[in-house]
């Protein structure tokens, strides 16, 4: 271990140990110190929101000892055969390696189920008016069709080519033709009439990070997981402390932490 | 027909910064105030839950609902203009505080350059400098005439700043001290010196200490928390409209602020301003509110949206380069940058501010010698920290996958060590960039929207180039171990994210020929109309525009109460 890695390495232990300190911390204590209060003033509506309930319970729960069953696993949207291909599809683009677990553990699959069930599948703010026009690729996306009709249609296309070009659904693929699958739909070589195959690939890429680094209430980032593996902290109260500091290590927190 | 209310003495047409401010400076002075706000009432405490990258920072939850209304767009006249049907090159504000509640709150003061942009250009140069086509003009005010005002919006709001030793000349220092420096700040500031350039902490209107404004207003100091562009401010430590001069108009009982009022026409008769038509939107009844005075302060689209729907002023015609509501619609040119990749450092890269960080002005404005050079002004080069959330910033080297094994391995690999230098460029107005309503698309009550016809020009190529080289020469000293620069600005798209800096419309200047409106914001051919916003601005500087927007506001706020008392036009 270099001298380097040693000092973040005991930076790492001291911060984990502040954190912890700062989770028990009560808001009141956390708001004076920060100066939140300004000349003995209390500002904003925040205390008084804040306050009782940090007092009548720890900021973290207490966590089970055992396992639970996630309720919150299963279907909204895709069916069984649907969440199938997404999840083998997600795993190739984000898999598990040494670093940690892939898009399939930590829940990606379930994450876009979610997703495409409430208005972001229904692309519900978006201008979705006619007419319709193929536009320059300057001017974004033009089509008539919404999310969750994408992914309908790009997941049954996914599994008609598994099954011209190997005779096989796509989830039974081995790894290696999976890749020539979505490399296939990214460089636009397969042809479809309702929807681009590389949209659909691009759609599928960018819900596959949302889901692996999202915060974990929306299904996916299992157990802060996506996060750990990159340090990231999750959502933390303040960063005063260490925002002048070496590069420091802080145990991650999510939004079920502050509630 | 349309239920009609009492008359106020002004009403305001969106309560973002521009309408915040003017309704806090009038209700001051004794106006009655009405503002109507198409979204809806924010408060601090929603921001509890607001640290979710998803919600705020890609579902767009604080921004205006496109469903209902977006923008047209093309590239220029040949091709048809096709909706923006989903957010990205820029973001629009919704809701009381509008795009305040969810800036940065880079707060900068344009350049003594910018406000006579034509003239020096010319002394220096010649005529021959400005190409054609380029409609740059002066802007009717200079910067000594503005920097009262420029100082009263950095009071009102905090800014925590430090000399800028190559900007105009200030009357007072920054309200607060600069904000901390991380580690790569400092090296940004060493690396800068090396090259002789002349390095300052970016201006913030996130707090480096708690503070009372000169209204009695006080706020807590920023805690860094890494959620701050797209987000709300949980400690009210970010300035922000909702937390500064809208408390203050609504204690004087003069300020009625209505939500869900979408207004659709400015009413006028021989010549004057009558009131606003507008639909209450949680009842669908159209309402007409009669004012002695009418404000419209809906950010650069809605303002010249409402001239055009409404048939005030002379729309612009590309064609014969006459006419005034549309001309000039300018952007910024951003993607100049240079992005190092530090093979053994890591940076606490998860923290920030929106407005944490360090830069030079060696390369913007007139600050530096064009002889040589195609292009006229330049542009803000700044390292900013403000926190790299995990879903939108996975930078990866140029020669990896995009997908798959290698593609993890490299984002987490370079997590927390990759830094970057960006440059915000300034944007000229050309001839045949502006402003008209869309033939074809319509918003929520069957209006025509607004379309945009803009493109980045030679002068955008060589500049975005230029200061590319100039973030790549300092990235190099700060000791990176890759640099990835971009290489060709390519054409103007709407579909990734660049800044929401958009400017003109309707631009004030020195006389109604060039001109929508007079350097206090009134427009020439309507007198009790003020229209306030970067919609005023003839150019975009190098620099985020707030700052500029709220001296404008603060200006146009001493006109009104002057007009209020005497009528005619102010200059
Ligand atoms: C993500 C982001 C980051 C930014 N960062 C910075 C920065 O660091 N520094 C900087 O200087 N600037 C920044 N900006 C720009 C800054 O937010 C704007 O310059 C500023 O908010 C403009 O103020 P405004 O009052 O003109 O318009 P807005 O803040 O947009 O307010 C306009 C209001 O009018 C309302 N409205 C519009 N039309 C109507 C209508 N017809 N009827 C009723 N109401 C209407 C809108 O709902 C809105 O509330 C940023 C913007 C964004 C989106
Ligand atoms: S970075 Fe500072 S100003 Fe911005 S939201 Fe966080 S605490 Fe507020």
């Amino acid at each position: 271990m270099s001298e380097q890695d040693q000092h973040s390495q005991q930076n790492e232990n001291r911060e984990a140990t502040k954190t912890k300190e700062s989770q028990r911390m009560s808001r009141r204590k956390f708001l004076t110190r920060s100066g939140y209060a300004v000349g003995g003033v209390v500002l904003g509506g925040l205390l008084g929101y804040l306050i009782p309930k940090e007092e009548t319970k720890p900021a973290t729960p207490p966590a089970p000892q055992q396992q639970q069953k996630n309720y919150n696993e299963a279907l909204m949207f895709f069916t069984q055969e649907q969440y199938a291909i997404t999840q083998a599809a997600v795993e190739r683009i984000f898999p598990a390696d040494d670093n940690g677990p892939g898009a399939k553990d930590l829940g990606v699959a379930f994450f876009i189920d979610h997703q495409l069930a409430g208005d972001w599948g229904f692309n519900a703010r978006d201008y979705m008016q006619p007419p319709f026009y193929v536009g320059e690729k300057t001017q974004g996306y033009q089509g008539r069709i919404n999310r969750r009709e994408i992914f309908y249609i790009g997941l049954r296309e996914l599994q008609n080519y598994s099954q011209k070009k190997y005779k096989k659904d796509f989830p039974a693929l081995s790894p290696e033709e999976q890749d020539a699958v979505l490399t296939a739909f990214q460089n636009d070589e397969v042809n479809l009439t309702t929807i681009s195959a590389s949209g659909f690939f691009n759609l599928l890429r960018s819900s596959t990070l949302e889901g692996v680094y999202s915060d974990p209430l929306y299904g996916g980032n299992k157990n802060m997981q996506g996060w750990a593996m990159r340090d990231y902290p999750g959502n933390q109260m303040t960063y005063t402390n260490i925002i002048e500091k070496d590069y420091t290590v802080v145990p991650p927190q999510s939004l079920r932490d502050h509630l | 027909m349309a239920k009609k209310l009492p008359k106020t003495d002004v009403v305001i047409i969106g309560v973002g910064w521009a309408g915040g401010i003017i309704a806090s400076e009038l209700t001051k002075q004794g106006l009655s105030v009405v503002g109507l706000e198409r979204g809806k009432e924010r408060v601090t405490e929603d921001y509890y839950m607001a640290h979710d990258e998803l919600r705020y920072a890609l579902r767009y939850e604080l921004m205006q609902d496109l469903s209902k209304e977006t923008i047209t767009f093309r590239g220029n006249e040949k091709i048809r203009a096709l909706p923006m049907r989903q957010y990205g090159s820029f973001l629009l504000g919704e809701g009381v505080g509008g795009a305040g509640v969810h800036w940065n709150g880079q707060t900068y003061r344009f350049l003594p350059y910018d406000f006579e942009i034509r003239s020096m250009t010319e002394e220096r140069y010649g005529k021959d400098k400005i190409p054609p086509g380029m409609m740059i003009q002066d802007w009717g005010i200079t910067y000594d005439k503005l920097e009262p005002y420029f100082d009263k919006f950095e009071k009102m709001a905090g800014i925590s700043g430090e000399v800028n030793p190559l900007a105009g000349k200030r009357s007072n220092e920054y309200p607060t001290p600069p904000m901390l420096h991380t580690p790569s700040m400092k090296m940004f500031v060493e690396a800068a010196k090396k090259l002789n350039l002349h390095p300052y902490t970016v201006p913030s209107a996130n707090l480096s200490e708690s503070y009372t404004n000169p209204d009695g207003i006080s706020r807590a100091a920023c805690q860094y928390c890494g959620y701050c562009e797209r987000f709300g401010c949980e400690y009210g430590a970010k300035a922000d409209p909702v937390v500064t001069v809208i408390p203050v108009a609504k204690k004087t009982g003069k300020f009625e602020i209505r939500t869900h009022s979408y207004v659709r026409r400015i009413l006028h008769s021989g010549g004057k301003a009558t009131g606003v038509m507008y639909t209450d939107m949680t009842t669908g009844e159209e309402i007409e509110q009669p004012a002695d005075i009418v404000v419209s302060t809906g950010y650069v689209f809605n303002n010249t949206r409402l001239m055009l729907l409404s048939k005030i002023g002379k729309p612009y015609d590309p064609a014969t380069g006459k006419g005034v509501i549309g001309k000039n619609y300018a952007y910024q040119v951003i993607k100049g940058n240079a992005v190092g990749f530090f093979d053994d450092q890591k940076f606490n890269l998860y923290a920030g501010a929106g407005s944490l960080g360090v830069c030079v002005d060696d390369y913007n404005g007139d600050n530096f010698d064009h002889s040589d050079l195609k292009f006229i002004h330049g542009g803000n080069i700044a390292h900013t920290f403000t926190g790299q959330r995990p879903i939108q910033n996975n930078p990866v080297p140029e020669d990896s996958p995009r997908w798959g094994k290698e593609f993890k391995a490299n984002s987490l690999k370079y997590a927390n060590s990759v830094l970057t230098i960006g440059s915000q460029g300034s944007s000229m107005p050309f001839r045949h960039h502006y402003l008209d309503l869309d033939p074809t698309y319509k918003d929520a009550f069957g209006d025509p929207l607004i379309r945009i016809t803009f493109d980045f020009e030679e002068q955008d190529r060589e500049l975005a180039r230029y200061l590319s080289d100039r973030c790549g020469d300092i990235m190099k000293e700060m000791g990176t171990d890759r640099i990835l620069k971009m290489k060709e600005l390519g054409p103007y798209e709407i579909t990734t994210y660049q800044s929401t800096h958009n400017t003109g419309g309707v631009i004030m200047g020195a006389s109604p020929d060039t001109s929508a409106v007079n350097n206090y914001m009134q427009m020439w051919d309507m007198e009790n109309l003020f229209v306030i916003g970067a919609s005023a601005f003839p150019h975009n500087s190098g620099y985020n525009p707030t700052g500029t927007v709220g001296a404008l506001a603060y200006r146009a706020a001493e006109g009104i109460v002057q007009y209020s008392k005497k009528g005619g036009l102010l200059v």
